[in-house]
């Protein structure tokens, strides 16, 4: 029997940009001129990860990179994050982040603007994780993060 | 009777309910275990026909009731060989035991100076309830060292009791990590001999050894009636009745009392007087009743299935490839918590749940722990129970090595 019957469906929640991103996240590395770094940690199951934020002049995210451990899901949902947040105004990420929240505990994302739909298309590799109620946090951990990171906070937590 | 584990599964209904469509294969009892349908009946046939208020009703159905109660009270009195069931005082669980111990014993008899050693392989339930009471009173906490092979430092152990400043040791019977079994009677031996008293936390070690705390010789010794197949909400604190007798109340309230009056109360002797307000009385029934499952297989016989299967899963999870398995103790029970090289706990649990095996991923309550062996990220747990067989290791064993290559 193969993996992939063996383990049901499991191919929904572990796409194979997961796994990719997974194994070789991007922009795994420290900031070391970084604007605003802040740390997240889920408590729970002990992932933890540190993000780090450069803005350009005019207010843009000019670079954003991580470093952590954490599971196959929360080191991917924050190397896509760190993708797809470059280049964007801090209110823009923000509303990227409540739609991908929606995303992840519904599977869907009624609310998302035009705007966002360029880089929603990237993160809908992670929307299988609705069907797992225990992995949620795992998703939106790099995004609270994120969120604390924007505000000016030190800490974020998933819980 | 001889020990037939396919006969004793069919004692558990929810073992035959599939999960994702497979047989479900349960290896997180360690966590909470399953439960026989004596217990199931027990607790209905409770409430269907004996059930009241105790100690109070002046009434043949309370009376029945309040019988079947401290018939719990002597059974678990027997269970442990305690020789005074007077010395059995039930409580929620075994974290509620030990901060009765830590609030009565730690506030109301230990002088603040007076230390408390715990060990590395602590659950949280037995390091919490500590730190609280050194930061409210100032007890020092120490903390002895476990080697690498996962066993108690006894060494250690020897020279954080030789200034004769430690009031109380606390220690894990069994850890719920390691699986490691701690030599007790050492300990007590050790301990007693520099003036220490000892509490046992026996919430793993009573589900997979025969208990008998006379000959082990501690002070106090808990337990939770929900690992050893029991309901969840009543669990067991032991404790030598001239200890017990010096110890104020922790809850105060109803049914722990001798009398009442606006000026002073005056307290119930023990056990009473730690039993505040109406007790878990069905639940008691419950673990009556699991006791009794759980003698009439016998003790023996539940020990000798279970070296076999760890003898097993030793070898069969020694062969899957990239997989370090935490703590290697020679005197250890079913518990294996390990590493998967590149897959993290809780992906591992999630893919051996579509398989229908239930494991535990984290660090189960037991952080300093997984920090001294440098695993802050967790490890995956497989824990067992009496129900559990050698083909469910070997499932268990297969799948890893398909989840490996999952994940590869």
């Amino acid at each position: 029997m193969s993996g992939n019957d063996f383990f049901g469906d499991l191919r929904d929640l572990y796409q194979e940009v997961i796994l990719d991103h997974g194994r070789k996240p991007r922009n795994f590395r420290r900031l070391e001129d970084a604007d605003s770094t802040s740390r997240g940690d889920n408590p729970m199951c002990g992932d933890r990860m540190e993000l780090f934020l450069k803005m350009t002049p005019d207010g843009h995210i000019a670079d954003a990179a991580f470093q952590g451990r954490g599971c196959a899901v929360s080191m991917a949902s924050a190397s896509l994050m760190t993708e797809t947040v470059k280049g964007k105004t801090p209110q823009e990420a923000q509303a990227l982040g409540t739609a991908f929240r929606d995303l992840a505990m519904t599977g869907q994302c009624p609310t998302c603007a035009a705007s966002l739909e360029d880089a929603m298309e990237r993160l809908t590799p992670l929307s299988g994780v609705h069907e797992f109620p225990s992995r949620v946090k795992c998703a939106t951990l790099a995004w609270h993060t994120l969120n604390a990171a924007l505000a000016g906070a030190k800490e974020a937590s998933s819980e | 009777m001889s020990f037939d584990v396919h006969r004793i599964r069919q004692d558990f209904p929810i073992l035959s309910q599939p999960q994702h469509g497979k047989p479900l294969v349960f290896l997180d009892s360690g966590a909470s275990a399953q439960k026989p349908r004596a217990v199931i009946d027990a607790m209905t046939r409770c409430m269907e026909t004996a059930y009241a208020n105790v100690h109070r009703g002046a009434y043949r159905l309370s009376e029945v009731a309040t019988d079947a109660y401290e018939a719990a009270r002597g059974a678990v009195a027997r269970f442990i060989n305690a020789p005074d069931a007077r010395e059995v005082v039930f409580t929620r669980n075994s974290t509620e035991a030990i901060n009765l111990v830590a609030h009565s014993w730690g506030r109301g008899v230990m002088r603040p100076d007076q230390a408390v050693l715990i060990s590395e392989l602590e659950h949280h339930a037995n390091i919490v309830p500590w730190q609280m009471l050194r930061d409210d009173r100032g007890n020092p906490l120490r903390v002895c060292r476990v080697t690498d092979s996962g066993e108690l430092d006894m060494e250690d152990l020897a020279a954080k009791l030789a200034d004769g400043k430690v009031g109380l040791v606390a220690l894990a019977h069994m850890s719920n990590v390691l699986g490691t079994v701690t030599p007790v009677e050492r300990v007590v031996a050790l301990a007693h001999a520099h003036g220490a008293k000892v509490l046992l936390d026996g919430s793993q070690a009573v589900v997979h050894r025969r208990v008998d705390v006379a000959a082990i010789g501690c002070d106090f010794y808990c337990f939770t009636g929900h690992k050893l197949y029991g309901p969840t909400g009543i669990g067991v604190l032991w404790g030598k009745l001239e200890h017990l007798d010096r110890m104020p109340p922790f809850l105060g309230g109803g049914d722990m009392i001798e009398s009442v009056s606006f000026e002073k109360s005056t307290w119930a002797k023990p056990p009473a007087r730690f039993e505040a307000g109406t007790p878990a009385i069905i639940e008691a029934v419950g673990l009556h009743a699991a006791i009794d499952y759980v003698n009439a297989i016998g003790m023996p016989a539940i020990e000798a299935h279970e070296r076999a299967l760890v003898d097993h899963a030793m070898r069969k999870l020694s062969d899957v490839p990239g997989l370090t398995l935490l703590g290697r103790a020679q005197d250890r029970g079913g518990v294996f918590a390990f590493a998967l090289d590149n897959a993290h706990p809780h992906d591992l649990s999630t893919l051996l749940d579509r398989a229908g095996i239930c494991i535990r991923a984290g660090r189960h309550c037991a952080e300093p722990l997984h920090t001294r062996f440098g695993l802050e990220q967790g490890t995956a747990r497989a824990s067992f129970g009496l129900y559990t067989t050698p083909e469910e290791v070997d499932y268990l064993a297969g799948a890893l090595v398909k989840a490996r290559e999952f994940f590869a």
